[in-house]
């Protein structure tokens, strides 16, 4: 399973969908996630792939990981899964 | 319906042992905040917090002692001892019997339970030392101070986790109001200040890792502290009659709950606990001078908390005072409102306001005289404070000067 499909099938999950219901272009708020949800999903994503995540709830524009849509934060996953392995 | 005074005060947390240097640290906005100090520290994120530092349990309590107290309860134990001093009151008799103790803690002894599931799960030990039990349990420090001051009335611990201090107090007030009790001995304790504490916090991703900056713009969250205010609630006449020196009146009280979300406060159960607490105290909201926030730092909290006092109080909110105290000392949790009501009585006793400290770019969202950085005089004879908990339970309590 491709990191992608790992944190789309972990989001998923979170928002009660099936993954094919979760598209790249989605924002969290589409997929009806709130804080509470995006913080465990971001527990479930740090579990799967043994990262960090840098995130702080009190200023998510800070953070240097964006959570604006899917595919954003597919590609914040990629980047620090790539950087562990490195 | 009897009227309630303050009649005694003691505290210890990040910035002081005692009251007198809890004040002195407020007037010089002082930051109490600072690197956390003890085992595993390494393995968190989050490694500030305002610690009581240079606390030596030895130099307080014997060894017998030290195997049933828990860090709160030592904590509670040291500012019961400063408060009831303070009042002058002895309890034996009818007075003995009809005072009690009402204590808000949210974690209990989670020092004593961290140590001892460490031991078994961790170290593999099979054996734990036989008083865990009674060190751990929520209700220890309420029981201990009943003991060591015999008040054989109603005595019991309030758990509602940031707000568990200012239901404790508006209990202990209703208490006293209603004629039930002469006195009763209330505030709160907690001591969360240690890994599997911090590590639960650090979880929510709320917690701030440089400082605590309510109301400011660049605010990132909240941080811990540790500590506890304990107070002697005492009826009227009863104070009068001994020449009690009355340090403020406890007018008014209200709670209310969200019902709505177990993290993410509401505006509305706010403003109603704000209001409420105004229309229990017969308070017209133009003499409320200033409100000691619950003003965590998170995003959250201190906009809808602004949003809150602008709706409750309408006009006056543009012209009272509100400063968070927590940027100075952290968040003390169940315990916080107790050590928060020093700066309360500070306004109406001593005419000086609490500041809220590291306050670095102004808020759109938090448009109100939030005291910024520095201390500030000012003349208030009704002052109110804030309590908003996580499960959405908010408690304010109203004083008046006298």
């Amino acid at each position: 399973m491709t990191v992608k499909d790992k944190v789309i099938e972990i989001i998923a999950e979170q928002a009660v969908l099936e993954p094919s219901d979760v598209t790249m272009d989605s924002t969290l708020e589409d997929l009806g996630i709130d804080s509470l949800g995006l913080v465990e999903s971001i527990f479930a994503i740090e579990e799967a792939f043994d990262i960090s995540v840098p995130f702080n709830a009190n200023e998510p524009e800070q953070s240097d990981f964006d959570i604006s849509s899917v595919s954003t934060i597919v590609a914040g996953i990629e980047k620090l899964v790539a950087e562990q392995t490195a | 319906m009897k009227r309630v005074v303050i009649t005694g005060a003691g505290t210890i947390n990040a910035l002081g042992r005692g009251v007198p240097a809890t004040f002195e640290a407020m007037r010089e906005g002082r930051c109490g905040i600072g690197e956390l100090e003890f085992r595993d520290v390494e393995r968190l994120a989050i490694r500030i917090g305002g610690q009581v530092k240079g606390y030596e349990p030895e130099e307080t309590f014997n060894r017998q002692q030290l195997a049933l107290y828990d860090r709160f309860t030592q904590f509670a134990l040291i500012a019961a001892r400063e408060a009831i001093a303070q009042a002058g009151l002895e309890f034996h008799g009818d007075l003995a019997d009809r005072s009690g103790v009402v204590l808000g803690t949210s974690g209990g002894g989670l020092t004593t339970q961290d140590e001892n599931y460490r031991s078994v799960y961790e170290e593999g030990k099979n054996r734990v030392h036989p008083f865990v039990v009674p060190k751990l349990m929520n209700n220890a420090a309420a029981s201990h101070v009943s003991m060591e001051f015999n008040l054989r009335g109603p005595t019991f611990t309030v758990a509602t986790a940031c707000a568990s201090s200012n239901h404790a107090m508006g209990l202990a007030f209703q208490m006293v109001r209603s004629g039930a009790c002469p006195a009763m001995i209330t505030g709160g304790s907690e001591s969360m200040l240690c890994f599997g504490g911090v590590k639960a916090w650090e979880g929510l991703r709320v917690m701030s890792k440089d400082a605590c900056r309510p109301f400011s713009a660049n605010r990132n969250g909240m941080v811990q502290g540790e500590g506890a205010g304990v107070y002697v609630f005492e009826e009227y006449e009863h104070a009068r009659a001994r020449g009690a020196d009355i340090l403020a009146e406890v007018v008014g009280f209200a709670m209310t709950s969200d019902a709505a979300d177990i993290v993410m406060p509401s505006k509305q159960g706010a403003a109603r606990a704000i209001s409420g607490a105004l229309r229990d105290g017969g308070i017209d909201r133009d003499e409320v001078g200033y409100i000691n926030a619950h003003g965590t730092g998170t995003a959250a909290n201190d906009k809808t908390e602004c949003a809150a006092v602008a709706d409750a109080m309408g006009p006056q909110a543009d012209r009272l005072m509100i400063s968070s105290t927590k940027s100075m000392h952290g968040h003390c949790i169940g315990g916080t409102g107790a050590v928060e009501l020093l700066a309360c009585i500070m306004a109406l006793r001593d005419g000086v306001i609490a500041p809220t400290i590291n306050h670095e770019e102004f808020d759109a969202e938090c448009a109100l005289d939030v005291v910024p950085n520095e201390a500030r005089e000012a003349d208030v004879s009704v002052v109110l404070s804030n309590a908003f908990a996580f499960g959405g339970l908010n408690a304010v309590l109203a004083l008046r000067k006298v």
